[in-house]
């Protein structure tokens, strides 16, 4: 059986993540100008029915994996069992999220199948059946336009790009009973905890703190982020010093992210932290130093100290009756 | 304990990147090059580890053009024991697909217990690489990782992942990719760099390493290059009243203009 497009989708303990639903919709717009199906693959534990939602983003199949050795992340294991799924379904495009996970998996399975893999794409064209994806490159400076090679023709998209589309279909349904290999990798122990917040790469508003906040107490730029629905970034001087996880570091060696709204506070905004944001839709820069580099780029520049202009800000919301978003 | 260290050399952050007239590569007459930020950790934590077992040796291995000799040259300054340097004609047009297969062909050849390499290289931003070679040699990868641990033939890794911190184990011959917050490179002292004008770089090609170019190797060969879309001028400065005052204003801007609240 040969189709056309399927998107890996990844199940994780608090349900699909948004890039999912952006990978699963450019899929579909991908099959449609193929005048073919989307399928997508869910693999995970305790999936159950929450991958018919799929069906409403435009999937014609859905191929689901639920079992409870997959209830955490492999990439050894996943990629084994998707391995299986597309020897046997034969896909001409294999779409991935935007996680760090979902690019391991396609990187090990363009290697696998000598194949071409494409990561951060965010267009895509179709030259006849071939893929061609636009990427960043240099911290993007630049974009690139490559050609996939191979079959199938792999990519992961760029968070925050692509846009969501319901397209409510009747999908096929198939559960797939994995082959699970040995993992090469033992998990000793867990340190995680919940967040409710959105993930960093995910969410449209992030509020981001540098050198200026002096220290770790980020309760300011926390009830801000709470406010607006969005999530908290730091600059690398913020992890270095420890006053903020690794995780939460944007910038050339942390994570990209392209929000709608980016606010800098108390960031000086050298290169090295451009090359993380330079695509968010809109940036706000609050510094205490007019000469800040983020000035130059800033579309909105307060000239300010941050801890007299935040909880401004968070008033002002406030008494425009906005409350802390839902979810 | 023998270490081979990723080493890809790439533009400085400040260089002012330039399509060349080929449309598909970039200009590099005036282009400092420095070695990938990440792959500075990586041989960093290389050289902790020999100190710390007290033997072995740290390589490092670069695929790319003579001029990364000179970054090879610096990572042997900061400790790493020899250097080998994997240039071919046949690889100006490369693509991390190439790269991948490049370097499983020269390791193939190495004796090492573990590979150390940054996660991605800041000029293609693929992060492609690693999972690819340690497909090609069948060993565990173990990424994003923190703080490590060698006990008895296994590596023990803090990871950083999304929610907070993975601590995994695996068997040696290992992968391990490095994250910010893993270590602070030293600088090398001028001791170690005249030490180092005594160790070797070893330069191969590709007949070196057991490999014939392919005409069809390039997986994600690049069609065109573009310069992005230049932010849109009108840039507003929120000055003047009270910090509330300028809240509000900000806040309106932000709604009305700027549709991004």
């Amino acid at each position: 059986m040969s189709i056309d497009v399927m998107v890996f989708t990844e199940f994780a303990r608090a349900g699909f993540r948004k890039s999912t639903f952006e990978v699963i919709s450019e899929g579909r717009r991908l099959a449609n100008q193929l005048n073919g199906s989307l399928t997508a693959v869910v693999l995970g534990s305790g999936a159950g029915d929450t991958a018919a939602d799929l069906a409403q983003y435009g999937a014609d199949r859905i191929l689901t994996c639920d079992h409870p050795a997959l209830e955490d992340f492999d990439a050894f294991r996943f990629t084994a069992v998707l391995s299986d799924i597309v020897k046997q379904y034969t896909p001409n495009i294999l779409l991935f999220g935007s996680s760090y996970n979902e690019k391991e998996m396609a990187a090990r399975l363009a290697a696998q199948l000598d194949t071409g893999a494409a990561t951060e794409c965010v267009a895509f064209t179709l030259e006849g059946e071939r893929l061609v994806a636009t990427r960043p490159i240099y911290g993007g400076k630049l974009l690139a336009r490559v050609k996939i090679e191979g079959s199938p023709q792999i990519a992961c998209i760029r968070s925050n790009i692509f846009p969501i589309v319901k397209d409510v279909r009747t999908a096929e349904q198939v559960m797939i009973e994995p082959k699970l290999k040995e993992p090469q990798i033992r998990v000793v122990e867990k340190k995680l905890k919940n967040s409710d917040r959105v993930e960093l790469t995910e969410a449209s508003v992030v509020i981001s703190g540098g050198r200026g906040m002096g220290g770790p107490d980020y309760s300011l730029l926390e009830e801000l982020a709470d406010l607006l629905g969005g999530a908290v970034g730091a600059s690398r001087t913020a992890v270095d010093e420890g006053w903020r996880p690794y995780s939460d570091q944007v910038g050339q060696t942390g994570k990209v992210v392209s929000p709608k709204l980016y606010v800098a506070c108390g960031i000086s905004g050298a290169m090295q932290h451009l090359a993380g944001m330079s695509s968010s839709e809109c940036i706000v820069g609050i510094n205490r130093d007019p000469d800040a580099p983020i000035f130059n780029y800033a579309d909105f520049c307060v000239v300010d100290d941050l801890f007299k202009m935040l909880p401004a800000i968070i008033e002002e919301l406030k008494s425009q009756g906005v409350k802390k978003a839902a979810g | 304990m023998d270490i081979v260290v990723l080493m890809k050399q790439v533009p400085d952050t400040a260089a002012l990147i330039q399509i060349d007239d080929d449309n598909v590569n970039i200009k590099t007459e005036d282009v400092k090059w420095v070695i990938n930020p990440y792959d500075e950790l990586a041989v960093e934590e290389a050289i902790r580890i020999r100190e710390k077992q007290g033997a072995g040796k740290v390589t490092v291995l670069t695929v790319g053009m003579e001029s990364a000799a000179a970054n090879i040259k610096t990572a042997l300054a900061m400790g790493a024991d020899e250097g080998i340097l994997i240039g071919d004609p046949a690889l100006e047009k490369i693509d991390p697909q190439i790269t991948a297969k490049v370097i499983a062909a020269a390791l193939k050849n190495l004796h090492f217990d573990l590979i150390i390499a940054g996660p991605r290289a800041l000029d293609d931003d693929a992060s492609y690489v690693p999972a690819a070679v340690s497909v090609y040699l069948d060993i565990p990868l173990l990424p994003t990782v923190i703080r490590q641990e060698i006990i008895s033939g296994k590596i023990r890794c803090e990871q950083v992942v999304q929610d907070g911190i993975m601590v995994v184990e695996a068997n040696l011959p290992a992968f391990m990719t490095t994250q910010r917050g893993l270590n602070e490179p030293r600088y090398p002292s001028l001791a170690n760099i005249m030490k180092a004008k005594k160790k070797k770089i070893h330069t191969k090609t590709l007949a070196d390493i057991g490999l014939s170019p392919d005409p069809k190797w390039h997986k994600t060969p690049t069609v065109s290059l573009a310069y992005p879309p230049g932010r849109s001028a009108g840039k507003v400065v929120i000055e003047g009243g009270t910090a509330g005052e300028k809240a509000a204003r900000l806040l309106n801007l932000l709604r009305d203009k700027a549709g991004a609240l």
